[in-house]
């Protein structure tokens, strides 16, 4: 038989889906675009790799006991993988792709005999189930924790909020000083570099992101274990990979081992990247296989094909067992509980969290929000930030604003439509209810509110320092503005009298938006800031009666 | 380096002596350029002074015709009419801008408002003001601010930018790289970042909105010059009028045409609903940005000079007249 084409197509495959998935998520933030005065949409579909995510779908359907709009395009994934098996893991999953390349590098652990040991299926592989199954007990319990492993989300999170922002940060350095050059050549060579990489890949802005390093290091360090063990991520831990193993028990298509030519050379373990026993002599494990087909490549004889309906030996199952199973099992049913003991969604939430606009009541948002960080990577204020402490444990690298880093911008809603799970629901300008004024014109319905303004007035300058300034009045984006101000006598050190304008707030007017803490000279602890009293979303988070 | 040579077991190796020297110098050459460079680089050690900031006033006044007024007010129209019609009263735009001219053009996009809530310069006219630009045979045409709110979504909602480009205008946004150090030479204004297109202009035309504004009482020409400024601009507020007064004295436009077509009357600068903007479909434009700021504040908010202490500090400047009352002034009413 002539080599097998397959491996080749499938690398061309993995190629194309890296690439869309580089290329949606550089365009998940608002672009300069020819755009008129209407409202701003993304026009790309930047939510699509979580959408067809069926981990993202299943637990959301979980916690949720609905799929959320798109969610529903995850049976592209889901019903081909029942007949096929894994092949969304070896043929487009983009962060299966990255260790592929990175398990491909030349390693000192990995040569030669090393290499097919390493190959060989390992009992640890079956972590990954104990995963899903915490995950899944823990989604239907109401918290979406198996966002901070789900693939997509881990993807979107490092690569969004760490490692493109960092590769921004090294573009600028190096061509803006070519930009700044007072040789002309080397002027224009670095302003057409500017205008082609603005064009295709580097950000309007350079942003920054709370735990921006901590998350790239994190990411490098799952890519670098690939280096000692090929796809160490998919085969031990990734809870979307043992989703998609533990359907594909079905599936139709498989490995066939074709014995009276296996000679047993195990070359067909070289280039494996499931570790799902390729050998001859036992049985084929159809729940860790990817699909990757380099074991049909490898094999000298021949022996080796994917083949539909074959009868043959072969593990349908993970090989988890009944004691991992409840292990799982009882780590999804604790991690609710054991979070929700802890201050922060019960009690003792932080008055600095500051929800997105769209943002569900925190216990459903909690139920939904995935960590994956498309909002925060679309903010066009570098506002949302993933969180360390604020939200709890539980909430972890979940969104909270940053009004001193960005406040919400009055008639963006770009957060709530790349939202993947609805945890951000979508909303219009119109609902979010900042132009047009609070309430009022609004149809009768209540602006979202993510919080309120106050005043520190040891430190505002009019209050404190017999300084004229208002600023936050200036910015104050509501209409009639929530800001209002009283003229004072004040006296300055020199004894003199001068009349200034005293800045307050009207609870019922502030939406929280932060312009004002954004806005405000005092650039270290602002004057003014908010705090997440009064959020529109939270019941038992009110100041006024009446609201 | 080191040639295997036969030895006898259990004694150590030795170089020969032409090895050693040559060590020797290849140590001894790395230690004097150690030495040497440590030395240099200790006699360059001097306390890192900032870079000193260019000093330009930027005066870009055409001078003055006594035939023409100083002053047109045209009302009635669209704003493209509107525009044509004061420029016409003003001795036509070939008076402002020359051939081969770099014209940077600044109107009021500070803020994400749409053209009905009047809180950036009309779209229209900013799109008339550009053609007129490129029939009086200007080589480059930029339209650019620096922005408050998020510049992309300011640029796009005001209209401008698809209405400058339309118009064959070059749109800048702002960009955190394309500012320069400059020494304004103001009494509180001293040394301050400018956006890079506003210094590298042969002509300036102001085309700033009129507006309320909880300070002052209202917003008008002047104030728009704060948008040439990056740094930390939310300073001004303190000492408003002297700043007004040292921006105004530094950047001195070919022309101001002042957007009355709508204005926001309540909650400004940013206002946000309709019920605070009227339609007045005025366009004041001038040579003479006191006198022009005089007149808008007193005819729509019925502010008297003594209200806005800038104008008169300006006036003493030298930077226009208060009373244009005196002035050569001429208004239309167009249909």
């Amino acid at each position: 038989m002539a080599r097998s084409k397959l491996p080749r197509l499938r690398r061309n495959s993995q190629i194309v889906f890296l690439l869309l998935f580089l290329a949606l998520l550089i365009f998940t933030s608002l672009r300069p675009s020819p755009g008129g005065a209407g409202d701003i949409h993304l026009r790309a579909p930047v939510r699509l790799f979580f959408e067809w995510d069926p981990l993202i779908a299943l637990t959301n359907a979980l916690a949720s006991h609905a799929l959320y709009r798109g969610l529903l395009w995850s049976l592209v994934i889901l019903v081909p993988t029942l007949f096929l098996g894994r092949f969304f893991c070896g043929w487009i999953c983009p962060m299966g792709t990255l260790q592929h390349v990175v398990g491909n590098m030349p390693s000192e652990s990995k040569r030669g005999k090393q290499r097919i040991e390493s190959n060989r299926y390992k009992r640890w592989q079956t972590v990954k189930y104990v995963v899903l199954i915490a995950g899944l007990v823990a989604a239907l319990c109401g918290t979406m924790a198996i966002g901070w492993l789900d693939p997509f989300s881990l993807l979107v999170r490092s690569v969004g909020l760490s490692l493109l922002p960092a590769f921004n940060f090294a573009v600028r350095a190096v061509i803006t000083p070519l930009e700044h050059s007072h040789i002309a050549l080397v002027k224009i060579t670095g302003e057409s570099l500017h205008t082609v990489l603005q064009a295709v890949i580097l950000d309007f802005r350079q942003t920054h992101f709370a735990q921006g390093a901590l998350l790239g290091v994190l990411f490098l360090a799952i890519l670098a274990a690939s280096l000692r063990v090929t796809r160490f991520w998919c085969r031990s831990i990734c809870p979307l990979g043992a989703l998609l193993g533990a359907v594909s028990r079905w599936s139709i298509l498989g490995l066939h081992k074709d014995a009276a030519s296996c000679d047993k050379c195990n070359r067909c373990l070289l280039h494996c990247q499931g570790g799902d026993d390729p050998i001859g002599g036992v049985p084929w494990r159809k729940s860790e296989c990817l699909m990757c087909m380099n074991c049909v490549d490898s094999c000298p004889h021949s022996s080796l094909t994917f083949q539909f309906f074959r009868n043959e030996r072969e593990v349908t199952s993970p090989d988890i067992g009944r004691r991992k199973a409840l292990t799982g099992l009882a780590a999804g049913v604790a991690v609710v509980p054991l979070m929700r003991a802890n201050t922060g969604l019960g009690k003792g939430r932080h008055d600095l969290l500051l929800r997105p606009p769209g943002a569900l009541d925190e216990e459903a948002f909690l139920s939904r929000c995935i960590r994956c960080g498309e909002c925060m990577k679309v903010c066009p204020n570098n506002s949302l930030h993933p969180t360390l402490d604020q939200a709890g444990i539980e909430g972890l690298w979940t969104p909270t604003l940053v009004p001193r880093i960005g406040y919400c911008e009055p008639s963006c809603v770009l957060c709530s439509e790349v939202c993947p799970t609805g945890a951000i629901w979508q909303i219009t300008p119109k609902e979010k209810g900042w132009v047009v004024g609070v309430g009022a014109q609004n149809g009768g319905n209540q602006s979202i509110r993510l919080g309120t303004a106050f005043y520190d007035r040891g430190r505002c300058l009019p209050w404190a320092e017999a300084t004229e300034c208002i600023v936050c009045e200036e910015w104050c984006p509501v209409s009639p503005k929530a800001i209002y101000v009283e003229e004072a006598d004040v006296i300055d050190s020199a004894g003199k009298t001068k009349t200034l304008k005293q800045p307050r707030i009207d609870p019922s007017r502030c939406v929280g938006c932060g312009a004002c803490e954004y806005a405000c000279p005092l650039q270290d602890r602002p004057a003014v800031y908010v705090t997440s009293i009064g959020e529109s979303r939270s019941p038992s988070s009110q100041i006024l009666l009446g609201k | 380096m080191v040639e295997e040579t036969a030895r006898t077991p259990g004694t150590p190796p030795a170089l020969t002596r032409r090895e050693a020297m040559l060590q020797l110098l290849r140590v001894g050459g790395i230690a004097a350029g150690a030495a040497g460079a440590a030395f240099w680089l200790s006699e360059r050690s001097a306390r890192p002074v900032a870079m000193r900031a260019e000093q330009a006033r930027r005066d870009h006044r055409v001078s003055a015709d006594p035939q023409l007024p100083k002053l047109s007010v045209v009302q009635g129209g669209e704003p493209r009419a509107l525009v044509e019609k004061a420029l016409e009263d003003l001795g036509g735009m070939r008076r402002f801008v020359a051939r081969n001219d770099v014209v940077v053009i600044k109107p009021n996009i500070a803020w994400d408002r749409t053209p009905e809530q009047a809180a950036n310069t009309n779209p229209e006219l900013v799109a008339e003001v550009v053609k007129q630009c490129w029939a009086a045979g200007a080589k480059r045409v930029v339209v650019t601010d620096v922005s408050c709110n998020e510049p992309r979504r300011c640029f796009m909602r005001s209209g401008i930018q698809a209405a400058a480009r339309a118009e064959g205008a070059e749109v800048i946004l702002p960009n955190a790289e394309m500012f320069r150090e400059v020494d304004l030479g103001g009494v509180v204004l001293k040394s301050w970042p400018v956006f890079t297109p506003f210094l590298e202009a042969d002509k300036i035309i102001n085309l700033p909105i009129a507006k309320h504004h909880e300070l002052t009482g209202c917003t008008l020409g002047m104030k728009n010059w704060y948008g040439i400024l990056g740094g930390q601009r939310n300073r001004l507020h303190q000492q408003i009028h002297q700043s007004l007064v040292d921006l105004a004295s530094f950047m001195l436009p070919t022309l101001t045409i002042m957007d009355c077509y709508r204005i926001l009357l309540r909650n400004g600068p940013t206002g946000g609903n309709l019920e605070d903007v009227a339609l007045k479909k005025t366009v004041v434009a001038g040579t003479d940005p006191v006198a022009l700021d005089a007149w808008v504040a007193k005819a729509y908010w019925n502010l008297d000079p003594e209200h806005l202490p800038y104008l008169g500090m300006a006036a003493n400047r030298g930077l226009g007249t208060v009373a244009f009352e005196t002035l050569e002034m001429k208004t239309s009413q167009i249909a």
